[in-house]
């Protein structure tokens, strides 16, 4: 199922913000249709390197990226348009962020971003993911409501068909389920697996089990550098390298 | 044992609250007496020449302002009406422009140093004394509404709807930032991952979700332009006129009311119309603040 094609190469990544460096030479490679988890305490550099990746260290001056971010073989401080970067990147942030528009509008947004104006093309197109991201059912009767008064699960479904309307390349997940109840979790997990047929996923997550239940590969990140990467499987049979991988793994910090 | 009710006793804290819910109680209802004494006012000084010498038609409807005439005075105040309303209307085409893209310059794209200093600016420019923009109404934008379009007098309802506009503006963009300093910086950043410029983020995400703080703005710049006297009564030409140009000079009603009141007898008609004036301007300031207030009311419920 894994293409061995990479979609995302890194080599050497280090961020700074200011002159406080929280993650220093990692170097990773991102597979097609693979989902990627990547686990690690708070504070260990995890949202940073999304951030690193879809060029939103743009909006914070004081945030320094040095190493190669090679997306679709460009890096991605080269694209010359970083919005047209960004359109092949769905993010998904830990706090879901229903924008205050409709839930029609708001899975269109992105549609009518990249120039789609007819009405029967974007319905098509809010279905499809609002469909795809569980979310259908509830929210069909109500298409032109505000989505930012959904529930806290409704919004993060929301988010993620918003980020599928985007039909993105690369998926990224930060922590989707801190603000999520568990049924809406597994939901959304179901969902995952299924999109890993067409796209590559990066999730973040702060729950080990969710990585060992999802990820294909693992890496865990501690203290602003990437311990170990390896097959999620090897990781938490206990085939890891570094005592501290297991420690984490087994709850016994973070 | 140790239970006891020898804690239930009228201490400090006690006594202190009760003398700051008092004045707390006082400041706020001072707020409202003083409306309520103005209106009262204004409407007595008003009713004594409604009930005697008002026609609700000639006020209306005639554009003969004549009320020191021996024979035959005429209280017809619609040029003063829509003098007032044409200056406003003018200084809105100036001012909704400026403002709001000063307001979506500051919030959106100015950063660090120079938005503070913009923001410093700004409340400068609305702390300029009335009297110093009719001033400049009547020198620097006198002679450059001669110059520039070949007119005999540059005192006119361009003039003072420039010279109002400017006026209004700052207050204005104050506002508005404000409004577009209210929306969430997450709504921002979702919208720029998913790849919106800057400028589609404004626009599709950020100008909606302030759209009520940005109509409140306008509305109160409204307000400043129907309640303000001193600056429009010296670019205005201050000559009573149906406007058919913008060239044309008028009269506004805070104007006329300005200019005369002090040449009258207290408790003549001439006296009263001024008051029923003030009145009419009172009720239609209110009307708008009223609207102002209810949209803003809007944004907190949504
Ligand atoms: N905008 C910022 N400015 C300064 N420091 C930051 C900023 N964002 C994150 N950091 C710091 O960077 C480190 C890594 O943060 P983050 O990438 O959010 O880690 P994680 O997502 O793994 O919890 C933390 O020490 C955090 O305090
Ligand atoms: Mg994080």
């Amino acid at each position: 199922m894994n293409g061995s094609e990479s979609i995302l190469d890194v080599r050497d990544l280090s961020i700074a913000y200011g002159s406080k460096t929280v993650l220093s030479g990692v170097t990773l490679d991102v597979r097609e249709n693979e989902i990627l988890g990547i686990i690690g305490p708070a504070g260990a550099g995890k949202t940073s390197f999304l951030q690193a990746i879809n060029r939103m260290d743009a909006f914070n001056a004081s945030m320094k990226v040095t190493g190669t971010l090679n997306f679709l073989g460009r890096d991605v401080r080269a694209w010359r348009n970083a919005y047209a970067l960004r359109r092949q990147i769905g993010v998904v942030f830990p706090l879901p962020v229903g924008l205050p528009l409709t839930v029609y509008d708001n899975v269109a947004f992105a549609p009518r971003l990249a120039g789609k104006r007819s009405r029967a093309e974007l319905d098509e197109i809010v279905e499809r993911c609002l469909r795809r991201a569980a979310l259908w059912d509830e929210v069909k009767d109500r298409l032109d409501s505000l989505g930012s008064l959904l529930s806290g699960g409704q919004q993060q479904r929301l988010t993620i068909a918003r980020a599928l309307s985007q039909d993105p390349v690369l998926l990224m997940l930060d922590e989707f389920s801190i603000a999520v109840d568990p049924v809406t979790t597994m939901r959304i997990e179901d969902v995952l697996k299924e999109l890993r047929q067409e796209m590559t996923i990066i999730l973040v997550t702060n729950l080990v089990q969710q990585a060992r239940r999802l990820a294909d590969r693992t890496a865990f990140f501690l203290d602003g550098r990437m311990v170990e990467l390896g097959s999620t499987e090897s990781l938490f049979n206990g085939e890891t390298l570094f005592p501290e991988t297991r420690d984490y793994i087994e709850g016994r910090f973070g | 044992m140790r239970a006891s009710l020898s804690t239930d006793r009228i201490d400090r804290a006690w006594i202190v609250d009760r003398i700051v819910q008092v004045l707390m109680f006082l400041g706020g209802i001072s707020a409202v007496v003083f409306i309520v004494g103005i209106f009262v006012f204004i409407t007595r000084e008003a009713l004594q020449f409604v009930f005697s010498r008002f026609d609700v038609v000639e006020f209306f409807t005639s554009i003969r302002w004549a009320p020191t005439s021996t024979n035959n005075a005429t209280y017809g105040a619609l040029a003063l009406m829509v003098g007032t309303a044409s200056v406003t209307g003018v200084a809105m085409l100036v001012a909704i422009p400026f403002s709001l893209g000063a307001a979506v310059y500051i919030s959106e794209f100015a950063t660090g140093r120079s938005r503070e200093t913009l923001k410093v600016l700004v409340e400068l420019l609305a702390a300029i004394p009335s009297v110093v923009w009719g001033f400049i109404g009547l020198t620097i934008v006198n002679g450059l509404i001669i110059d520039v379009f070949d007119v005999p007098i540059g005192l006119n309802v361009l003039n003072a709807g420039i010279i109002l506009g400017l006026m209004a503006a700052p207050i204005m963009t104050t506002i508005a930032e404000d409004a577009l300093k209210a929306v969430p910086d997450r709504y921002r950043e979702a919208a720029e991952a998913m790849g919106a410029t800057r400028w589609q983020m404004i626009r599709r995400v950020v100008l909606p979700a302030a759209k009520n703080g940005l109509v409140s703005a306008v509305l109160l710049g409204v307000g400043r332009g129907f309640g303000e006297t001193m600056a429009v009564l010296m670019a205005s030409g201050h000559s009573i006129n149906l406007p058919t140009s913008p060239f044309d000079s008028v009269r506004a009603l805070t104007a006329t009311i300005a200019a005369e009141l002090g040449e009258t007898a207290v408790g003549s008609d001439h006296y009263g119309a001024l008051f029923t004036l003030g009145l009419f301007l009172f009720l239609i300031t209110f009307l708008i603040n009223l609207t102002a207030d209810v949209v803003v009311r809007g944004i907190r419920n949504s």
